[in-house]
């Protein structure tokens, strides 16, 4: 075990400073001057070369990628031309927020899709196994962006139970501690004894948090159903069964601990990839993440910010899998006791 | 893996069988219920795909301004207009067009050069491979959505390039695939007796031992499809693929946003037709991997 995480450990910086380099290649080559979007159009030569040179862009393009890479690992991606903050201050005030997201869809996706599995396995061949594989399946043919919108339309403005975006109601005074709207909402409950805050933060998070979550739980739902089918057949439930156990200790004791190991690699995928389906969620919930702020840096060519956002996600996507990886070897009990 | 020693008798039998497992595969089709369904809805996608001046009751880019957000079933226009007072059936009908070509084309694209590097990374192995299998660690480090839209986003908006970014990025699911099969069989005892009656590297790596790859590949091919046709969706409604007023899902779901608090129909028809086609690629492919891994049946 220790060293399949070794080796898994030591692909990382290879992994990552890929990743630095093609960002690097992809964003250099790429039609379109940098210091002409800064500018405008109307700017002259001289301007021109003074901001090229300012950003030692008229430095050749090694030079340009050594400099880069420098700046890199010290997290450092420059400014953005849109703010002229620093893309790295931009990015730890938004992270939060795509992560809060994140976090509370796959929450929803896991409970729900393990329940959903585990409901359909055990009745094989019902109209319960049959419905929710119908329904997975739905699942993950839907356009994400339009069931949102659909979602807005039915529980927005048809009914309004629910708002149309953002984090909070934008009439509170709500100062962020954290930037994770539901620990800053708790902590003003504690604070001021005020529920409020707290009832708008969830209230703002479950048509996001059920947009982002669909595909996930389609996938955990059809894992955990073939999963735990195939440990069911298995000669230890079996016996269980034959001793005499109940079937509901069976199922959840005996055969749901297995079967739940494939479902973690999943689950560990899923939520990176949440990450970057967090920016078709995020724009139409109007959401104030990494998603959403990533899509208007690319819309206005806002190449510091797209680059550093784009390193960003990928870092945080490959380590997620890295996590899982070693979790997995962890929880597993044929890799650790090797 | 024993099976590649196989004793003459037993090879001439597993041969004699060879022309029954099309058959066999034919019978597990018409079993699966799920396959046939995805069949049928693709063909029907196709075949309006192909039919859409014939079949369309207006011109899709045709502006009624009388009409502008009719409800359905008014005057001939079934699913209603939309805020420009266009059929919305008829611009239905020729956004899957647009769609069918752009998953057959990405696709495309994705299996040309998946195969490619794929057959050509697990036969020469070595250096080679290695080169090859850290680029693809490193294209899969970036998660898909961000991949194509960061490719569209230096190659610019357009519906070519949307095609071009999606086909990229599933590029590397072949290629592992592809060398995974390649991996398995280049050892086996055919290849080796061709490769001694003078076989050329080519002609192994694309006669002899690519056709035994290609049962898993055609599964995720026609899933690909599927996916392709859901990113373009997506692309285009970020603004990113096609561009106004081409008929795309994708941009009608997006333009439609402004609409649904007062013409629910615009927004909701182009999502369904999507969800439809969807569904027909993911239930074949489903059928097909269920028919192909005989693990899998029950």
């Amino acid at each position: 075990m220790g060293r399949f995480i070794l080796k898994r450990l030591s692909l990382l910086i290879p992994t990552l400073l890929g990743v630095v380099t093609l960002v690097f290649f992809m964003i250099a080559l790429s039609p379109g001057d940098p210091a002409r979007v800064m500018l405008g159009e109307r700017a002259n030569k001289q301007q021109l070369e003074a901001l090229r040179a300012d950003l030692g862009l008229d430095e050749p393009l090694g030079v340009q990628y050594g400099l880069y890479l420098k700046r890199v690992v010290k997290f450092d991606f420059g400014k953005s031309i849109k703010s002229g903050r620093p893309v790295m201050e931009e990015i730890k005030n938004l992270f939060p927020a795509t992560i809060e997201l994140a976090f509370f869809a796959m929450i929803f996706a896991t409970v729900l899709g393990i329940i959903i599995g585990v409901l359909s396995a055990t009745r094989k061949n019902t109209w319960i196994d049959y419905s929710s594989m119908v329904g997975a399946l739905f699942g993950v043919s839907m356009p994400v962006f339009w069931l949102a919108l659909v979602l807005i339309m039915i529980f927005s403005v048809s009914f309004d139970l629910l708002p149309t975006g953002g984090r909070m109601n934008v009439r509170y005074y709500f100062e962020a501690i954290t930037n994770f709207y539901v620990v800053d909402a708790i902590i003003l409950l504690f604070r001021e004894g005020d529920p409020k805050y707290l009832g708008s933060a969830l209230k703002h998070l479950v048509l996001p948090a059920v947009a982002l979550a669909t595909i996930p739980l389609a996938i955990i739902a059809r894992v955990t159903r073939s999963s735990m089918l195939e440990v069911l057949k298995q000669d230890y439930i079996k016996t269980a069964r034959s001793a005499g156990i109940k079937e509901r200790r069976v199922v959840y004791r005996y055969a749901l601990k297995n079967a739940l190991l494939p479902v973690i690699t999943i689950i560990g995928l899923q939520f990176g990839l949440l990450l970057s389906g967090a920016i078709l969620t995020e724009t139409i919930f109007a959401w104030p993440g990494i998603g959403k702020w990533l899509y208007h840096a690319i819309e206005a060519r806002d190449y510091p910010a797209v680059q550093g956002g784009v390193v960003i996600i990928s870092t945080t996507f490959v380590l997620i899998n890295l996590v899982v990886d070693i979790l997995y070897t962890i929880v597993n009990p044929k890799i650790r006791l090797q | 893996m024993s099976e590649n020693i196989m004793p003459a008798e037993k090879l001439q039998e597993t041969m004699d069988k060879e022309p029954g497992r099309v058959q066999e595969a034919l019978h597990q089709l018409r079993k699966n219920k799920g396959a046939i369904a995805g069949l049928v809805i693709i063909i029907l996608f196709l075949m309006t795909a192909l039919l859409a001046p014939v079949i369309a009751p207006h011109d899709p880019l045709e502006q009624n301004i009388s009409l502008r957000k009719s409800a359905p079933l008014t005057e001939g226009y079934i699913l209603g207009a939309d805020d420009l007072g266009r059929d919305l059936l008829s611009r239905i009908i020729y956004g899957g067009r647009i769609s069918m070509i752009i998953g057959v084309v990405s696709v495309g694209i994705a299996l040309v050069f998946g195969i490619l590097i794929g057959v050509i990374s697990g036969y020469y192995g070595g250096w080679l491979d290695r080169i090859v299998m850290r680029l693809i660690d490193i294209m899969l480090a970036f998660p898909y959505v961000l991949l194509t839209i960061v490719i569209v986003a230096i190659l610019g908006p357009s519906l070519t390039n949307a095609m071009i970014a999606i086909g990229i990025s599933q590029i590397p699911q072949y290629v592992r695939m592809v060398r995974a099969s390649v991996l398995a069989e280049k050892e086996a005892d055919y290849v080796t007796a061709e490769r001694s009656l003078g076989a050329s590297d080519l002609e192994l790596m694309f006669r002899s031992i690519l056709p035994n790859c290609l049962a898993p590949i055609s599964v995720q091919a026609t899933l690909g499809v599927g996916e392709a046709i859901l990113s373009s969706a997506a692309l285009s409604f970020l603004g990113l693929g096609a561009q106004p007023p081409t008929p795309e899902w994708g941009l009608m779901i997006a333009s439609s946003r402004e609409f649904i608090t007062t013409a629910w129909w615009i927004v909701t028809f182009p999502g369904i037709a999507t969800l439809l086609a969807v569904l027909g690629f993911n239930l074949f492919g489903d059928g097909l991997r269920d028919m192909l891994d005989p693990k899998l049946r029950d």
